[in-house]
């Protein structure tokens, strides 16, 4: 086990910077999610660190050895694939047993290992099988019993889940988080799916056209987002973009919003907030004013019921805002109706525009 | 109703006439090895004298031998050549590896005649000149294509993220090579060692301009003694390489699929 420590990373293709000067610590036995779009660079970081691909420039170390030259084969990660790259000619227990074997172990240990593994991704009884007969999520558990039988320093999974069906996914979330944390591998996960890096990981790295835009626990990005591409990549937000005040922003038509959370800026800085839909309340009137709260008038355009609960569109100076509420009785509001939306200042984000 | 019987039947009838197509001259030969007139004279008197007096000539049974161990060693050489330069031309990216792709198929397509006549200058211009030596290298140059295409054709068919996966398991070049990507394209250079094989012993034309009188093929040595006169014994030689490579290629296809994974 070990922790991974990439420092300033670069790598180009050509004319393109897959990589530009990405930083990230990844903490020994932590579950960590690289996050971002497809292009955004999240696979080629994962393929640096695992030795496929070398950077131009930049450090890589494991348990604190530096690995940067070092070639896949010698780096000792282990590795899922995205369609799981089984191995057709083998056995499930062959296939688990392939990096034992290639590292010349006794047979005895082999076969001990391999049982031990199958039974931990709870597949003990399908040694005998060949992948083509099984299903994608049983696939998938050998594929992981396969990364993990070598007692690898960390485990590097690239979009693992994204073959499977919906109520497989969230199966294989839960298993797989069960099967890191009983083992204590350092894990660094790489998908698109933000549901995905929020429920399972302990920190998330947001990436976009290769830079690390930003990086931390799910709650803390969740919470304060650094940029409106990280508001609106994790989660959903409502951006409101002005000038800067002494404790929020200006939006072009003189309203005030309050933003209790975020950096200071220097006033007159072109600036946005950001809020999350579920923080905002709505209501028919504007009930007791409450002395700090940003208060909005506007007009609902469209309704989505979703059972628990609604999605609101409302209309006000030309934007479109968004608010979810849950249906917790049975007051709903009609689309057409007049609305006064209202939220805390401590709900509000408060981002530098970016330049 | 009867419309489909009747196509049925057209269908049966055709497989019956092709078949009898590829192989009635094939069975007449096999017949008249076995008769005794050395005319061809009809009515059939069954002998095995053509087959007896076949181990009393020398000339065509040394050739015979040279044909095996040309067309064995020809395999094997274009086998293991061509396999290591197919995985080169798949795993590596190099300059002119284009061009080298796009020279390999033009000698599949420059007549045997052409390629034995220049085969037979050069080798003289280097001092190889002709004799059996000079016959391997030309059919290891004739089969190495056959066997390039057909194994490159098996391994568009390999997913690379096999390698990949084997390598991130520890494996080095050769475990990843032996236990991994060869088990995949096994039928495919299996099918390409058939074609070298088939390549070599078939071949007539340059190894007819590559031989000399002592140093000879099978072929080349029965279009000698059909020119001299035409013995059963020929049909005798002719039935007992049917049978065996039938057998072969029977084999063959009993324990490999060509279509791929099932």
């Amino acid at each position: 086990m070990a922790g991974v420590t990439v420092s300033e990373v670069s790598r180009r293709f050509g004319a393109h910077k897959a990589l530009d000067n990405v930083s990230i610590d990844f903490a020994d036995g932590g579950f960590y999610a690289l996050l971002g779009p497809s292009g955004s660079g999240k696979t080629t970081l994962l393929r640096q660190i695992a030795g496929f691909d070398f950077p131009d420039s930049g450090r890589i170390s494991i348990g604190g050895e530096s690995v940067e030259r070092v070639p896949v084969e010698k780096r000792r990660i282990g590795m899922v694939f995205q369609n799981y790259a089984l191995f057709p000619n083998m056995s499930v227990a062959d296939n688990v047993a392939f990096g034992l074997s290639v590292r010349g172990e006794a047979k005895a240990v082999i076969a001990t290992e391999v049982q031990r593994a199958l039974d931990l991704v709870q597949l003990g009884k399908l040694g005998g099988r060949r992948p083509h007969q099984l299903s994608g999520g049983q696939r998938q558990r050998v594929a992981l019993a396969r990364a993990i039988v070598t007692k690898p320093r960390v485990l590097l999974l690239d979009e693992p889940l994204g073959a499977l069906d919906k109520a497989l996914r969230v199966d294989m979330q839960i298993e797989l988080k069960r099967i890191q944390r009983e083992i204590g591998i350092t894990t660094i996960f790489v998908t698109h799916d933000q549901e995905e890096a929020l429920t399972m990981s302990d920190r998330i790295g947001i990436l976009r056209d290769g830079r690390l835009v930003q990086e931390g626990p799910p709650e803390e990005i969740y919470d304060r987002p650094k940029s409106e591409f990280a508001a609106t990549f994790l989660g959903d937000a409502n951006i409101f973009r002005g000038d800067a005040t002494a404790n929020g922003i200006r939006l072009p038509d003189g309203t005030a919003i309050a933003a209790g959370v975020g950096d200071r800026l220097a006033a007159g800085a072109k600036a946005s907030c950001a809020v999350r839909p579920e923080r905002i309340q709505i209501a028919t009137d504007a009930g007791a004013t409450d002395g700090d709260a940003n208060v909005l008038r506007g007009q609902v355009s469209k309704r989505i019921f979703a059972g628990n609960n609604s999605t609101y569109f409302v209309d006000r100076a030309g934007q479109t805002l968004k608010v979810i509420v849950q249906n917790t009785g049975l007051d709903r509001l009609a689309e057409g109706q007049d609305v006064v939306l209202r939220w805390s200042p401590e709900s509000t984000v408060l981002i530098a525009a970016a330049g | 109703m009867a419309t489909t019987r009747i196509l049925e039947g057209l269908g049966r009838l055709y497989v019956f006439m092709l078949l009898a197509f590829l192989y009635l001259p094939i069975i007449i030969m096999a017949l008249m090895s076995f008769n005794a007139s050395p005319f061809y004279q009809l009515p059939f008197e069954w002998t095995v004298d053509w087959y007896q007096s076949l181990w009393q000539n020398g000339q065509l049974i040394s050739a015979t031998w040279n044909s095996l161990e040309i067309a064995v060693i020809t395999t094997i050489i274009s086998v293991v050549l061509g396999t290591a330069a197919s995985l080169a031309l798949y795993r590596y990216e190099f300059r002119g590896k284009k061009l080298l792709q796009a020279l390999l198929f033009p000698p599949i397509a420059i007549p045997w005649l052409i390629t034995g006549t220049a085969m037979l200058i050069f080798f003289f211009g280097v001092g190889i000149g002709r004799g059996l030596f000079a016959i391997l290298l030309g059919h290891v140059a004739l089969a190495l294509p056959y066997v390039i295409v057909v194994v490159s054709a098996r391994l568009q068919t390999f997913a690379p993220e096999l390698e990949e996966a084997a390598r991130s398991l520890g494996a080095n070049q050769w475990q990843v090579t032996a236990r991994v990507t060869l088990p995949w394209i096994m039928p495919g250079v299996i099918a390409g060692g058939l074609f070298a094989f088939a390549v070599s012993f078939d071949q007539f034309v340059v190894s007819y301009f590559l031989s000399t009188p002592g140093q000879t093929t099978l072929p080349v040595e029965i279009y000698a003694a059909i020119r001299k006169g035409f013995t059963p014994e020929i049909n005798a030689v002719s039935t007992i390489i049917i049978v065996v490579s039938m057998a072969l290629m029977l084999l063959t296809a009993r324990f490999f699929k060509f279509g791929g994974e099932k």
